[in-house]
């Protein structure tokens, strides 16, 4: 008796619940364009942050100078929490910004989602824009519009120890091979050492083997994309990029589940030969007890001299969906992501510019830019440019599969053949 | 609750003539009873009914309507159209072969907790009846502190214990000669890990078994037991028929407490696992649903994994208090 009454109140429920949707809210772009009042700006806060603070400051009272009636209020929110967010942002257009600072592999999604403003003409209009590096542009592009601007560019390359190369009288490795082959003697010598240390999870250490073997993460096939992590080149770059992960170099019980960061915390406490770095990396380095023992090269291709393409990350600039000041907040971030003022978040933060000539011009004066510059110019590649990639991130699809891989629980074949699917899965589910 | 009211309906049922010719179930009765007494017991209901509803049937209706729409944050921000797919977000779930061993390992890694936990709090329980009091107070003010420490600093103090390099039990293992731990990783190993998360889990919940079944053991008259004394029964004997029926509600009580506390686990495995474990070999439901839900924005599918959970829990609960039933106990 008792659970046929509640079969019946639940089935009520059933029924009012099919009457009404779950809650969404109303984020159309905002119709109004208004030359006067407050620009909210969100950007990242960081580890160091009175450098940032400074230039950003410098930047506004610019602004605010050139433009009567216009006050600019700048927040600082943490990376870790962004997701939440940008997320209630998108929900409550009342409580988002006018500009924010965001992660090139996030734009994708957010753009999905409605919370970024077109920003192509602003682009076209805008003089400087054409010295912009047109692979790092790209990275803002979805479906043939930009969505930001690229405010500097992260790129990674093969840190190593010149000491201990030196003492076995081994050079710095000219190809993905010599990567090996030099990590696995060094380690022979020390056991102590890690040949070289990358990890299941730095994905972005694993990409150049994957791009610089013929392979694909995915290529867009008429709308949609597909996953080319099973093709033969695909697997050779993972397997190569796997074999670091085995007892005679990085053992997977220690580097199996290794980030990116954790890898080069390994080198920089002087556990390591190699690692794969960026060249935001470069300031802690030369600040830890190995400073005066280690060079940079770029990470090698398959053939000696050639360079492997590298993950062109790095931080956009863009304008909010629900903005009511467009115009005024696309000029903000053309000051901000603007020559003058790369230059000097260069200079204060050390990061790489977007523009090709201020890139050229930071390099010249300072040498240890060279290979991270020459990795660039190489050319650069990128995740696919889709809302999906952040689910298939969230999922650990990409890096499960290395992982699975290293500690032998699958072979390269299994793994890079689910792992495909899996991506496709989520790619068909849009 | 329902105790209570099915008793008060037994009290009113016997003035009735018709009722008391045959025996009427509680059921039977309340129903007759609240014909009679109309809207009365629902308007002494109604502020916790109002509240109760407001904090939990309004989440839980939301939980399950969301669940039946493909619910993105797309959909969310008014970018994409809200569509009603039914039990699509379900299906996909059981389609899944990754939902069932994260379904296994939950229920395997939330029994061995609930277990351990109340094998070593009722057994430190016991043991602190015939402690002497300084050492019983001792053991309690450590053992709350333990309680008192938050999961997610818990997490983080027991990983820089166990960690590879640096840890102290690595350490220690190593200086007596168990060489083969310099740098063993004890995250690597699927079970090893869950074993690291569970200890750590037991250690900050066994405090609040071990508080109440001390209490509850406490509260047993001396009374009984020197009567069960005199008639002669050992020692084991008492224990299980004198004391163990009596401890039965606060058994019942703190075993439900576990069930749900520990299949809810969160922080731990997010932390200690560092949100899953290598290639989530360590992923429990609600980290999946976390994952699912907010970090991957897939909305109406967590919300799926958190009907599927709510609803195991009832049923686990259900069936653990008929169970307790059927021996004759009730709470």
């Amino acid at each position: 008796m008792k659970i046929a009454r509640s079969a019946a109140a639940f089935a009520l429920a059933a029924l009012a619940l099919t009457a009404c949707a779950p809650p969404t809210s109303n984020n159309a772009a905002s119709s109004s364009d208004e030359k006067s009042g407050t620009i909210r700006v969100w950007l990242f806060s960081e580890v160091n942050q009175d450098p940032k603070s400074a230039v950003v400051k410098a930047a506004v009272s610019d602004f605010e100078a050139s433009h009567n009636g216009v006050k600019v209020d700048v927040q600082y929110i943490p990376v870790d929490s962004r997701a939440e967010r940008f997320k209630a942002a998108f929900n409550d257009p009342s409580s988002a910004p006018d500009v924010a600072e965001f992660g090139n592999t996030d734009l994708a999604s957010y753009v999905a989602s409605g919370g970024l403003s077109d920003m192509t003409a602003d682009i076209k209009a805008w003089d400087e824009s054409k010295d912009l590096d047109s692979k790092i542009l790209a990275t803002t592009d979805v479906g043939g519009k930009n969505y930001g601007v690229p405010w500097y560019v992260g790129v990674r390359a093969l840190y190593y120890r010149t000491d201990l190369l030196q003492k076995l009288g081994l050079e710095a490795p000219k190809t993905l091979a010599d990567v090996e082959t030099v990590a696995r003697a060094v380690r022979a010598a020390n056991p102590d050492m890690l040949g070289i240390s990358v990890g299941g999870a730095a994905q972005f250490s694993a990409m150049p083997y994957l791009w610089a073997n013929g392979g694909t993460i995915a290529t867009k096939k008429g709308g949609t994309f597909v996953s080319g992590l099973d093709s033969a080149g695909s697997r050779d770059g993972i397997s190569a990029y796997a074999r670091l992960l085995k007892n005679d170099i990085c053992p997977p019980q220690t580097c199996a589940e290794f980030g990116g960061n954790a890898s080069v915390q390994q080198f920089i406490a002087g556990k390591s030969a190699m690692t794969i770095g960026g060249d935001f990396n470069y300031k802690a380095v030369a600040a830890s007890a190995v400073k005066d023992k280690f060079a940079v090269v770029p990470v090698p291709g398959n053939t000696a001299g050639s360079i492997a393409p590298a993950f062109a990350g790095g931080n956009n600039l863009g304008v909010f969906n629900s903005s009511k000041h467009h115009t005024l907040a696309a000029e903000f971030v053309e000051l901000l992501a603007g020559k003058k003022y790369q230059q000097k978040m260069f200079d204060a933060m050390g990061n790489l510019p977007t523009f090709s000539d201020v890139q050229k011009s930071v390099a010249a004066s300072n040498p240890q830019l060279d290979p991270f510059i020459k990795t660039l110019a190489a050319g650069t590649n990128f995740v696919p440019v889709t809302e999906t990639w952040s689910t298939i991130d969230a999922q650990g699809i990409f890096t499960g599969m290395y992982q699975k891989i290293v500690t032998g629980k699958a072979d390269v074949n299994t793994a890079t053949g689910d792992a495909a699917a899996a991506m496709n899965k989520v790619f068909g589910s849009k | 609750m329902t105790a209570l009211t099915s008793a008060k309906a037994d009290v009113s049922g016997t003035q009735s003539p018709k009722q008391s010719r045959k025996p009427t179930t509680a059921g039977a009765s309340r129903r007759r009873a609240l014909g009679k007494r109309g809207l009365e017991p629902w308007f002494y209901l109604a502020p916790a009914f109002i509240v109760l509803i407001a904090l939990l049937g309004y989440p839980i209706f939301q939980l399950i309507n969301v669940s039946l729409y493909d619910y993105r944050q797309a959909q969310v921000s008014g970018k994409a159209p809200l569509q009603f797919t039914g039990l699509e977000n379900y299906q996909k779930l059981v389609a899944d072969p990754e939902f069932w061993s994260v379904l296994g390992n939950t229920v395997l890694f939330a029994g061995a907790c609930v277990v351990l936990t109340l094998l070593v709090g009722t057994s430190l329980a016991v043991l602190a009846t015939r402690l002497r009091p300084w050492v019983r107070t001792a053991l309690f003010v450590v053992s709350l502190g333990a309680w008192a420490t938050p999961a997610v600093t818990g997490s983080a103090v027991w990983l820089f214990l166990f960690d590879p390099t640096l840890g102290l039990v690595n350490k220690a293992l190593v200086s007596i000669g168990l060489t083969q731990f310099n740098g063993y990783s004890w995250t690597y190993d699927k079970w090893s890990a869950f074993g690291l998360v569970a200890s750590e889990v037991v250690w900050c919940s066994f405090p609040f078994v071990l508080v109440t079944v001390y209490a509850g053991i406490q509260a047993i008259s001396t009374e009984v037991i020197e009567a069960a004394r005199l008639d002669g029964a050992s020692m084991p004997r008492i224990a299980r028929s004198i004391m163990l029926p009596m401890l039965r509600p606060i058994v019942m009580v703190v075993t439900i407490q576990s069930i749900i506390w520990n299949f809810k686990i969160f922080s731990q495995i997010y932390i200690m696992t560092n949100g899953g474990g290598i290639a989530g070999q360590n992923l429990v439901l609600n980290v999946y649903g976390y994952q699912q839900a907010f970090a991957a924005s897939l909305y109406g599918l967590g919300s799926a994994l958190g009907v599927i959970m709510t609803a195991l829990l009832m049923i686990v609960t259900l069936v653990y208090l008929r169970i307790l039933k059927r021996t004759g106990e009730v709470l």
